[in-house]
């Protein structure tokens, strides 16, 4: 990509736990750089480091030792305040549980973010809301309660939610981990529009087909990155979703 | 802009969790209820007591013959004869901050009337007598200073009295003539009914007659009075009056400076005194309930508070991961913890109070409010409220977002 920049820059990224005497190195001197508009799957067997890795990439989790430029920035002299400012107007995330606030209705869950955002005027927080929630096709679903929402629509409620704000990167941690795969596709089919619009995303999976819809596919092994390659058949979500249509009519008909 | 939006939050908040927002309210209610009607309870009693000895009426003095101490030993009052009836109207005349004053003759006598007999006390007294002990007669009249000048055979009696001898407490007696140690004595009046005192001694026990009636009739001395009331014009002044008598009946007897008193005063003040000590260990006993009601009270607010706090630590590393500020986390909490500590102090407020007055109702148990206690029960529950709503929200707020997320 000729146009590209550095969005993410890490360098020798170490990241040890310690539980009692044993000593956990969850990652060892990573380094890697990712460009904007990048569409990158995390790859990798669980223990291998992926989720550790990802969580910093958020501001999360600081790593042991490491350096961290965001945007050239650097990230990891920060402090707390200043990287929650950062999680609100940059970052998104969505994780494999979802973790919306229950018996909080889709329209509050998204307006969540907004609150924490002093920019945001009263009066624009319902607008931008109602605007996420439609790029997620849930319009019609804004006053629902969690628990009146599937899997699929909850992953969408919290999809909106990171993205209220305009992120620059958005963050997914086995975003379709409690999802069946027709539901698993109608998210990746939003990631790629998401992507399509100039979005960064990072995701971590440990499904092989849904690392297939992102741009490049980094696999994470022992705490270290062993292969870091373009993916070469990428999938087409949306077309995907229409051959699954499309089977299931022509099932329905005979 | 910041705080509206945190305020706006932590509303949503609180409305979303409507049970959880109340049960952790029920904790400060009933800390706050419970201290406020046991105090309430307790000092409704406690004031009960210092009503009823107050009854007994508080500027009374009371003059006995025998001196508290003699060559040092104690002796008891009235084991000797020295007030004389002259000392009375010396008292009666000469001393300005006394506005009352009775003789008083006491014995121990039996009443007949028809077939009836009954074992009672007889006083001989004064009008002032009636005056000094606030009694008031129900039914006929009392007896003058004419009916004391002639030694008259007359008398007033109480209801215990009326019961024993006519058979119903309800019964008129007036104008009957009953029979007291076979001298023929006709009632003139009855006794207002006084009921039992603090000691639980029956008050309308009791037989009134003028002093001179008893003493030249029933007692053996016409000379010596067993005991002498008076009153002192004001409460304030009670110790000068006392002071007053003192000296007056020194120089009456003749005592020299260097001997001792051979009369005893005693005033209403004295016996309050050892109320005093009663209401002591009352107030000991309150302090005890209140102090034990505030503690488990406390318990529960803070064992409520931190569960509900510590259950939430999730969502504050949802909070955080999606740009909450660790301050934003802990003023959203702070308000959480204000509205319930003070919604449901001020519930715990109005039931406590309404407790103690359905205790007052229904019980007719005295209660009394005070301020006091209101204001300890809620300021410690809101205190408790607010540490323990900020401590658990602090040390969640403090951890990196993803521990918080991770927390189980």
């Amino acid at each position: 990509m000729a146009d590209s920049e550095n969005l993410i820059t890490v360098k020798d990224l170490t990241k040890t736990y310690r539980t009692g005497d044993i000593e956990v190195r969850a990652l060892s001197a990573v380094s890697l750089t990712i460009n904007k508009g990048e569409f990158v799957a995390i790859m990798g067997a669980s223990g291998s480091g992926k989720s550790t890795f990802m969580n910093i990439l958020g501001c999360l989790d600081s790593p042991t030792s490491g350096e961290y430029l965001m945007e050239g920035v650097d990230i990891l002299g920060r402090n707390k305040n200043e990287l929650a400012e950062l999680r609100n107007n940059k970052l998104g995330f969505i994780f494999q549980s979802f973790n919306i606030l229950p018996r909080t209705s889709a329209q509050e869950n998204v307006e969540l973010p907004l609150l924490y955002n002093n920019k945001v005027a009263a009066k624009e927080r319902k607008e931008k809301a109602f605007n996420a929630l439609k790029s997620v096709g849930l319009a019609d679903r804004i006053n629902s309660m969690p628990n009146q929402l599937s899997g699929g629509q909850q992953q969408r409620v919290a999809i909106a939610r990171a993205l209220v704000n305009d992120p620059i990167i958005i963050m997914a941690d086995e975003p379709t981990g409690n999802l069946d795969s027709r539901t698993s596709y109608e998210i990746m089919e939003i990631f790629q529009k998401l992507n399509d619009k100039g979005i960064t995303i990072v995701m971590v999976t440990h499904e092989p087909d849904i690392a297939q819809f992102a741009k490049s596919n980094i696999v994470f092994k022992d705490g270290k990155i062993i292969a870091n390659n373009p993916v070469k058949d990428r999938i087409n979500a949306t077309e995907e979703l229409k051959k699954i249509k499309t089977l299931a009519e022509e099932k329905a008909s005979t | 802009m910041r705080i509206l939006n945190l305020l706006k939050v932590a509303y949503r908040s609180l409305n979303r969790n409507k049970l959880r927002s109340f049960l952790t309210m029920l904790g400060i209610i009933i800390g706050v209820a419970s201290v406020i009607a046991m105090l309430a309870i307790g000092e409704g009693s406690n004031q009960n007591i210092k009503a009823s000895v107050a009854s007994l009426g508080t500027n009374s003095i009371m003059i006995f013959p025998g001196a508290n101490f003699s060559g040092g030993v104690r002796q008891g009052a009235s084991t000797t004869q020295t007030i004389k009836l002259e000392d009375v109207d010396a008292i009666a005349t000469r001393c300005d901050l006394v506005n009352h004053v009775s003789p008083v003759d006491q014995k121990r006598v039996q009443a007949i009337f028809g077939s009836q007999n009954w074992g009672t006390t007889i006083l001989g007294v004064r009008n002032d007598y009636l005056t000094i002990r606030s009694l008031t007669i129900a039914k006929g009249s009392g007896f003058t200073l004419s009916d004391d000048h002639a030694a008259a055979k007359v008398c007033v009696v109480g209801v215990t009295v009326v019961l024993n001898l006519f058979g119903d407490e309800n019964a008129d007696p007036v104008g009957q003539m009953i029979r007291i140690n076979n001298i023929p004595v006709k009632i003139t009046g009855v006794l207002t009914k006084m009921g039992q005192n603090t000691f639980g001694q029956d008050q309308d026990d009791i037989i009134l007659a003028p002093f001179s009636t008893v003493q030249k009739r029933m007692m053996s001395s016409s000379v010596y009075v067993n005991s002498i009331l008076a009153s002192g014009i004001s409460e304030d002044q009670i110790s000068d009056a006392v002071d007053e008598i003192s000296s007056l009946l020194r120089e009456k007897h003749k005592l020299a400076p260097s001997d001792d008193n051979d009369f005893t005063v005693r005033t209403q003040s004295d016996i309050s005194n050892i109320f005093g000590t009663i209401s002591k260990v009352m107030t000991i006993l309150l302090a005890s309930i209140a102090g034990i009601s505030l503690l488990v009270g406390g318990i529960g607010i803070m064992n409520i508070m931190l569960v509900s706090v510590t259950e939430r630590t999730r969502e504050i590393g949802i909070r955080m991961a999606i740009g909450a500020k660790g301050r934003d986390v802990l003023i959203q909490f702070m308000i959480e913890s204000i509205v319930i500590s003070f919604v449901g102090g001020i519930i715990g407020i109005a039931l406590g109070i309404s407790i103690s007055e359905l205790v007052a109702k229904f019980a007719s148990w005295p209660v009394v409010i005070t301020l006091s206690s209101i204001l300890l029960s809620f300021v410690f529950s809101a205190s408790i409220g607010l540490f323990f709503g900020w401590y658990p929200a602090r040390k969640a707020a403090a951890l990196n977002p993803i521990d918080a997320l991770r927390y189980e």
